[in-house]
């Protein structure tokens, strides 16, 4: 599989699972008890963030996201779900007054150090976003995009990385024979399916999916989610959606964000069936929201 | 009253009959220009006209209108207007003549215009053809036929006598030049005589050269100077020209539809290839549309990276505040600055200071006679490219400002640098709106004639700024364009109903020149939106 010289060495050179301890949050335990990986792919410590002035977006997030699962982000409108799952990229640091506090890390490596280029965090870090956004180029192009970035120029590599990409966001049947033409063409579920090939060929460990399928139809959004299920085979998924529904589906674990703050955290199948916290049992029974 | 204003259409009306106005006002200005220049090249008819008196006139009618009210209190009576050429025999070519001293009007079918290459046209009948002192037809039958069989030889060699002057003397000219600059750089650098010597002895043989091609030439024109054509010109009077002034010969009177419109024809394509001739009324534009065409690529060419740089700082870069609010104003403003006061500032900035600083520092063997210090394309072209830029600036910023937030997010979200980003994505985006902005530069900066007058542009430009001598692309030069020469034509010219027909010509084809810039800018601009948009579902 290809993989960016650059990542690799990241991951290589970082101080390893074994100097940074663990923390020991009930997220983690509750990998260990579905028997599931105890490897921590994101870590969230203290995490506050706000889009400026005093008013906190964010507050005082703390929690794990285990390696190669898919984790859920869900509560109602305006709770910060986007705003955390744009952390992870550092997405918002393209706003002029927005801050952070606290730490991310991930590996175990901070990602708001110095040294962490914030290209190849992003390139680690893939995100596929709520509203389909191919660019207004072929589907190869689209596809190749992340690839030409990380210095890739010859031609059948190009096309290997193209297909494989394809491939496993379940469209290369649909488009192998128009791939010149232009992205924009296509559907909404397979421009949405698109820019999830496009992600994937930057060969990230993460991928972060804000409503991927919020607008899409019914068929369109289960292709999506068989896809998401296929896919945490080789990647760590963390994907924010409104539809509870679609959050107990697809995930193996759940967050549940309210005003900022994360209310609850665990095991999808238990946070759904017994939650310990009131407002989320309101929030999933349809009591708020 | 209050329902129907309520209601709205009072408002539809409105606005309706705005729109229905302006256009009304854009057709009858296209109409005007259309007709005048249109009907320019068309040979009508030559008519005689008999006088009371026993005078006669022969000519062109050009105009009619009502006499003035002093001379005719009733307002019926009309005078016309005939061109009755021969400037050289009568000292004016038009006439006003009242029509109630008109006793009888004639088409003369062997009636000749004759078009010169001075002196105007000639109307008259051929009295007899002349080779030297030989008369080889005469009469208005064998005479118009022998004319006509000489006149092709006639304009050959009046050819030859032109190429010869312009590429073999203008050669030689060029060389001489070379060198009377070579041997000043070498004085300046103090060379040895040796060194002068050589020069001087190349100087000595172009001198040579020159003489040789010189006495050609002489030989040239006094051949083209033997035969000659003797008209007689209504009011009893005589002309003997020689064929080689001929640029035309037609009797209008005698030619069918088909014969009057390969005429022209050709009167219309030698007003789009040919040089002018007669200060500028008449002949060719065809200098005044190749510096029209080139000052506007140029500055195209300028303006586009600048504005679109100058945009992309101010829409990417800059933190978004009070500062950059006030830029942007400022730029807003700049396009409403009176268009002469950036040919000043053209003048003293691009002309005299940047232009004087080239000079001193790489043409100094020219100097005193500047180079790059005096009026040229280049400066003309940099003049309107500064005063467009504010509208390249506010297209591409608006096209910025366009383009979706999901895609710069999409692609930072891969790895992409904010450069990357505006590179691969912002910009190809952003390309239409750019070049609105570049269709819209180009509207203005091709009927702007106040900031050329002062930077460059000339009445009568001896070469294009474009040809065969190295370095081929001669952006110091003066050049001609179609706005100055609108104006130039239309009021400066000493022969005002000469030049008439030439102003509406001039303006037609200025505005056909900037539409065909347009469309090929919104062509263009169409085909990189179909690659946006995709193909259809």
């Amino acid at each position: 599989m290809h993989v960016n010289g650059a990542v690799m060495d990241m991951t290589a050179n970082a101080p390893g699972r074994a100097t940074v301890p663990p923390p020991q949050t009930a997220a983690l335990r509750a990998v260990s008890q579905t028997g599931g990986a105890d490897r921590i792919m994101i870590g969230v410590e203290d995490l506050c963030m706000s889009y400026g002035g005093d008013t906190l977006a964010l507050k005082h997030i703390s929690f794990d996201i285990p390696w190669r699962h898919v984790t859920a982000f869900i509560g109602p409108s305006g709770c910060g779900k986007s705003t955390l799952l744009r952390c992870f990229n550092r997405l918002n640091d393209l706003l002029d007054d927005a801050w952070v506090t606290g730490r991310i890390t991930l590996d175990g490596v901070d990602i708001h150090e110095p040294r962490v280029d914030v290209t190849e965090l992003r390139k680690r870090v893939g995100m596929v976003f709520q509203k389909p956004n191919p660019f207004p180029k072929s589907v190869y192009d689209n596809v190749a995009y992340g690839p030409r970035l990380a210095g890739v120029r010859a031609r059948r590599q190009l096309d290997e990385i193209v297909e494989r990409s394809l491939v496993r966001a379940a469209l290369w049947d649909e488009v192998r024979d128009r791939l010149r033409d232009s992205a924009l063409g296509l559907s909404g579920g397979q421009q949405q399916r698109l820019c999830i090939a496009r992600t994937l060929a930057a060969s990230p460990d993460v991928l972060l999916m804000d409503e991927p399928c919020s607008a899409l139809d019914p068929i369109a959004t289960a292709r999506i989610e068989q896809l998401i299920h296929d896919l945490k085979e080789h990647y760590t998924i963390v994907i924010v959606t409104h539809n509870m529904q679609q959050a107990a589906r697809v995930s193996d674990f759940t967050a549940f964000l309210y005003l900022g703050a994360l209310i609850e955290y665990g095991p999808t199948e238990r946070l759904f069936t017994a939650p310990e916290m009131r407002e989320t049992e309101d929030y999933i029974t349809g009591r708020f929201g | 009253m209050r329902r129907a204003l309520r209601s709205g259409d009072p408002f539809v009306w409105l606005t309706g009959g705005a729109l229905a106005t302006s256009l009304l006002m854009i057709a009858a200005l296209l109409y005007v220009v259309m007709a005048r220049a249109l009907g320019f090249f068309w040979p009508s008819e030559v008519v005689q006209v008999h006088l009371a008196g026993g005078a006669t006139a022969l000519g062109q009618v050009r105009d009619r209108e009502p006499l003035p009210r002093d001379q005719d209190p009733t307002g019926t009576a009309h005078r016309i207007l005939l061109q009755v050429g021969n400037r050289d025999l009568y000292g004016a070519d038009f006439r006003w003549l009242n029509e109630r001293d008109i006793e009888a009007t004639e088409v003369p079918t062997d009636a000749v215009v004759l078009e010169r290459r001075e002196w105007g046209p000639l109307f008259g009948f051929v009295q007899e053809v002349r080779a030297g002192d030989t008369v080889i037809a005469t009469g208005p039958l064998d005479g118009w036929r022998a004319l006509h069989d000489r006149l092709p030889a006639a304009r050959e060699l009046h050819g030859r006598i032109l190429r010869m002057e312009k590429h073999e003397i203008g050669a030689i000219n060029y060389r001489l030049e070379q060198e009377r600059l070579a041997l000043k750089r070498l004085q300046a650098d103090g060379a040895g005589p040796a060194a002068l010597g050589a020069v001087e002895a190349t100087v000595a043989q172009l001198d040579q050269q020159y003489r040789a091609v010189q006495r050609d030439l002489d030989q040239l024109v006094a051949q083209s100077r033997v035969d000659t054509v003797v008209l007689s010109a209504a009011g009893g009077k005589e002309k003997s020209l020689p064929l080689v002034q001929v640029v035309r010969a037609y009797q209008p009177n005698a030619l069918g539809v088909g014969a009057k419109l390969r005429v022209y024809g050709a009167r219309l394509w030698e007003f789009v290839s040919a040089d002018p001739r007669e200060s500028n009324t008449e002949g060719g534009v065809f200098p005044a549309i190749f510096g029209t065409v080139m000052m506007v690529l140029l500055m195209s060419v300028a303006v586009v990276p600048f504005g679109v740089l100058t945009a992309l700082y101010l829409r990417e870069y800059a933190r978004q505040g009070l500062l950059v609010r006030m830029v942007r104003i400022a730029v807003n403003n700049l396009a409403g600055v009176p268009s002469i006061v950036f040919g000043v500032f053209g003048l003293g900035f691009f002309v005299y200071f940047l232009g004087g600083s080239i000079d001193a520092l790489f043409f100094p063997e020219r100097l005193p006679s500047p180079t790059f210090g005096t009026g040229g394309i280049l400066w003309a072209s940099l003049t309107l490219a500064l005063l467009t830029v504010p509208v390249v600036v506010v297209a591409t910023e608006e096209a910025l400002a366009a383009v979706p937030k999901e895609n710069r997010e999409g692609s930072l979200a891969l790895g992409a640098t904010k450069f990357e980003t505006v590179w691969q994505i912002v910009l190809p985006n952003a390309m239409p709106g750019i070049l609105t902005g570049l269709i819209l530069a180009m509207a203005r900066g091709a009927g702007e004639v106040a900031p050329l007058m002062i930077t460059g542009v000339v009445k009568l430009a001896p070469s294009l700024p474009l040809d065969g001598y190295w370095p081929f692309v001669h952006l110091e030069r003066k050049f001609m364009h179609l706005g100055f020469h609108i104006y130039d034509v239309g009021f400066q010219s000493p022969n005002v109903e000469a030049a008439k027909p030439m102003v509406y010509a001039t303006t037609l084809l200025l505005l056909l020149i900037i539409l065909a810039l347009n469309l090929s800018a919104i062509l263009i601009r169409a085909r990189l939106r179909r690659k946006f948009v995709g193909s259809a579902f």
